[in-house]
């Protein structure tokens, strides 16, 4: 039987709406949906296909039986695993306290079902990845607007100019973002990049910075010193919207786009001809703030500077400009109810709220857990449940990780993939494909608001359980029905949309209910309530930054430079992988089944090296080291080696991307301590490695 | 007469190699074959901007095709349309095609050992769809040119 299904890729985190046809239960077509992309998708969308086909996933529950990390594991039924997740979950509530459990996931729209549930379990300890993403920036937002990261959306495609620090996003592939980027571009608007390498997205750039890395807080300060020095700035929102004007004009007095220039190794003339662009383009110039600016120990004041420009610019709440993305109230419609329970009145186990006040508590921060654990301060950590998260593959150091989690009497992973850490677990749950699970309804907040979900296009070919089907099951064996009353998806969604009036049939048409039907825009005169500030204003210089010993204007710092024999290590993405979890898919790894090391023509030539030959690239302890092939260019800063995320798995199940390549976490050693004390990010890009020519470049031959 | 042919604005691509494994899924191939290929070449700085040329490659479709008459059992077939394309029932995977072509397009799937090359999807475009990479491309990069006769 011929069957479509709209439905939500979850190949990465963007989270691209898709349409599925099947046939007999099997997947025969997936495309963008046709009514918000126009069908398009990316490589990693069509290899969903593959994915849902990759006998190299775990097709059972998987209960340990060997030490931890051996790979010895035996198959259990559901009921098993389920009960033995359920019990040692019990026994510990009972040891240790409920607190003693923390939940971690990927950031997005269905956390809060993870988050229900570890809060209805008693723990406030639900955590996710965005140490390593975009709590800098969040952070940085809050500080100057009063609302975090997602507080504001960019309205690219009618914007004149768009600017990006480091946001490789022709490499991230956000679809509709990419469209609306290359629409602007169409439409004859400018693209100004910054990086320490080029990238897709440089290529594309109309004018393009490679700086010196770690410089990017110094650029914005010349830009921000040059653009108070021509007026190109809204006085008129800065006088009705902003305070701090004065104390900013003061600090960057200092930061002339000739210091600016020397600090990043670029030219001041560019840096001039660039704010004279953005003169003749504002109001309608957007400086993206950053997405993951887990970077360097100034990232957090890197990013406000960039908020910083958007403010000057007068860019807020207009078309071509940011925006602050609506809801259902907005458009006068009732809103769905989402699964929910509050927070335990319990202080957080990673000091996020107590230990370190400035920052939100949301989901904390995760690498503050791991020094936690060791201390047991302020109680001890016993069990760690990963939802689709790989602290192992994501965050530093996981060698550092694993002794904190050897305190733990049960580590739990639920995932559709192996991970590095599910394959340190004691019990790994596989979770069904996106293409084989449902999930609850979510609101997508926009200037046109939608709902979406995402459907099962095909069963299960596996012995696997959706993540609503895992968390409920765990839920009732723990006495947690109040909180996951439901027993199927079709009761979870009518629950969800009663207060709405809208059905499940009205998904039908285009697989969204669309809450408006053109644009909403607040009345540009009543912004100041938007701003959750102590002042209700924007504020450049925060007073609680101030309390917290943080300087809101922090002078500019030079970058260490690398010694000798060392570069510092600079990861990013590529378009045809998904940080860690599709290295192994079938269809992805036969694009690009490894990655390379970018070196500076310059070193490769010290070094004696030619694009191709092997590198050997090791920690600053020399307690892990990677050999990969040589990319030799210029395109990449002298004081950087640049390397694709993900790599260098050791999981012997995932044949294709066992042992294939580097790992830029594995090299990290002792860098879960190196984290922007003012933003909460992990600092991934203060760390140097040793690079030498790799003694496997023999050309001798001895076999025969 | 030829008909169709695949254009690439190379000024929305991306290169991100989604139209490979877009033509790959929908033709069921196994690791090893692409019918279809972007490249790109090394990046150069122009106008202090560095850039790189991206090129979408794959059948061509002659007007004149070489492939069809080596073929000894016929099973390579020109349309009236200008596709060229294999009947799987009649190949024998001799590859015979492959050495005829000045491109090498035509490649073995190892999963038959038969000669597989692009259609232009031709099973979508009589159904009134475009084929699969120009459908899904990313950023919508790719299109399908109708030639007319001036």
């Amino acid at each position: 039987m011929k069957k479509s299904v709209y439905s939500i890729c979850g190949m990465c985190t963007v989270r691209c709406p898709i349409r599925v046809e099947s046939e007999d239960n099997k997947i025969t077509w997936i495309e963008g949906n046709p009514h918000l992309l126009g069908g398009a998708l990316c490589a990693k969308g069509t290899a969903g296909i593959a994915l849902l086909n990759d006998d190299e996933r775990p097709q059972q529950p998987l209960i340990r039986v060997g030490a931890r990390g051996a790979g010895r594991w035996r198959e259990a039924s559901w009921d098993e695993a389920l009960d033995y997740v359920a019990g040692k979950l019990a026994a510990i509530k009972e040891q240790y306290g409920p607190e003693s459990v923390v939940l971690s996931s990927r950031g997005g729209p269905w956390q809060q079902m993870y988050k229900a549930f570890i809060h209805a379990f008693g723990s406030p300890n639900y955590t996710n990845h965005d140490c390593t993403c975009g709590r800098n920036t969040h952070h940085a937002s809050l500080s100057i607007n009063g609302v975090g990261r997602k507080g504001f959306a960019y309205d690219i495609k009618n914007a004149k100019h768009l600017v990006l620090f480091g946001r490789d996003m022709f490499s991230a592939l956000r679809i509709a973002e990419n469209h609306q980027t290359l629409d602007m571009l169409d439409k004859g608007g400018r693209l100004t990049y910054v990086d320490v390498r080029q990238t897709t997205t440089g290529t594309k750039a109309t004018r393009f910075f490679q700086v010196r890395p770690g410089t990017d807080y110094a650029l914005a300060l010349g830009v921000i010193h040059q653009v108070i020095k021509k007026g190109y700035y809204d006085k008129d929102f800065l006088e009705q919207f902003v305070t701090g004007f004065d104390e900013l004009c003061t600090f960057v007095e200092e930061y002339t786009p000739a210091w600016a220039a020397k600090e990043c190794g670029v030219k001041e003339k560019d840096i001039i001809a660039f704010v004279e662009e953005i003169g003749a383009d504002r109001p309608n110039v957007i400086f993206h703030p950053g997405w993951n600016l887990a970077r360097y120990s100034d990232s957090f004041y890197a990013s406000r500077a960039m908020h910083i420009l958007n403010v000057l610019m007068g860019n807020i709440e207009m078309k071509g400009g940011l925006f602050i993305p609506k809801g259902a109230g907005d458009c006068g419609k009732k809103g769905i109810r989402s699964i929910d329970c509050a927070k335990p009145d319990i202080k957080r186990g990673d000091g996020v709220g107590w230990e370190y006040p400035h920052f939100e508590k949301g989901p904390g921060l995760a690498h503050l857990f791991f020094k936690h654990m060791m201390s047991e301060d302020p109680y001890p950590i016993k069990a760690w449940i990963a939802m689709r998260h790989d602290p192992f593959s994501g965050m530093p150091d996981p060698e550092q990780q694993k002794l904190a989690m050897d305190k733990c009497d049960l580590l739990v992973s639920i995932d559709t993939n192996y991970s590095e850490f599910g394959w340190y677990s004691d019990i790994i749950l596989p979770e069904s494909t996106y293409l084989e699970r449902d999930n609850f309804i979510v609101q997508q907040k926009g200037l046109k608001p939608r709902l979406a979900l995402r459907r099962r296009a095909v069963d299960p070919k596996y012995d696997t359980k959706a993540s609503w089907e895992i968390f409920t099951a765990l839920a009732h064996r723990l006495g947690l029905e109040e909180t996951f009353p439901f027993k199927t998806i079709e009761e979870l969604w009518a629950w969800q949309l009663e207060p709405t009036g809208y059905t499940m049939a009205d998904f039908e048409e285009k697989g969204y209910v669309e809450l408006a039907d053109s644009p909403v825009f607040y009345d540009r005169e009543k912004l100041a309530s938007q701003f959750k500030t102590p002042s209700g204003k924007i504020e450049l210089v925060s007073e609680k930054l101030t309390k917290a010993g943080f300087p809101s204007l922090k002078p500019f710092e030079s970058p260490q430079a690398p010694e000798k024999g060392m570069l510092r290590l600079i990861s990013g993405k590529v378009a045809v992988h998904t940080q860690g979890h599709t290295i192994n898919n079938p269809l992805l790894s036969e694009l690009m089944p490894t990655n390379t090391a970018w070196i500076h023509s310059k070193n490769a030539k010290k070094l004696g090296i030619e694009s191709g030959d092997l590198l050997e690239l090791s920690s600053a302890d020399k307690s892990y080291h990677a050999t990969v092939a040589a990319h030799v260019t210029d395109h990449v800063h002298p004081e950087a080696v640049f390397t694709a995320h993900g790599f260098g798995k050791e999981i012997p199940r995932q044949t294709r991307s066992f042992l294939a390549g580097v790992s830029d976490q594995k090299l990290m050693i002792g860098k879960l301590d190196d984290w922007d004390q003012a933003g909460g990010g992990v600092n991934l890009c203060q760390v140097f490695v040793y690079v030498k020519k790799s003694i496997r470049n023999t050309k001798r031959r001895i076999a025969l | 007469m030829k008909k169709y042919m695949i254009h690439l604005n190379s000024k929305r691509c991306i290169a991100c190699h989604g139209c490979e494994v877009h033509c790959k899924v929908n033709k069921n191939l196994p690791v090893g074959p692409f019918l279809c290929d972007i490249s790109s070449t090394p990046l150069k700085m122009i106008g202090g901007v560095p850039r790189t040329e991206i090129t979408f490659s794959t059948c061509r479709h002659c007007d004149d095709p070489l492939c069809v008459p080596v073929c000894p059992t016929n099973a390579m077939i020109q349309r009236a349309d200008g596709i060229v394309y294999i009947d799987q029932e009649k190949c024998i995977g001799c590859m015979a095609c492959q050495k005829a072509c000045p491109w090498s397009i035509p490649v073995q799937n190892p999963d038959d050992g038969k000669a597989v090359k692009c259609d232009f999807c031709m099973d979508r475009l009589d159904a009134g769809l475009k084929p699969a990479c120009i459908a899904k491309c990313t950023t919508h990069a790719l299109q399908l040119v109708a030639l007319e006769v001036v």
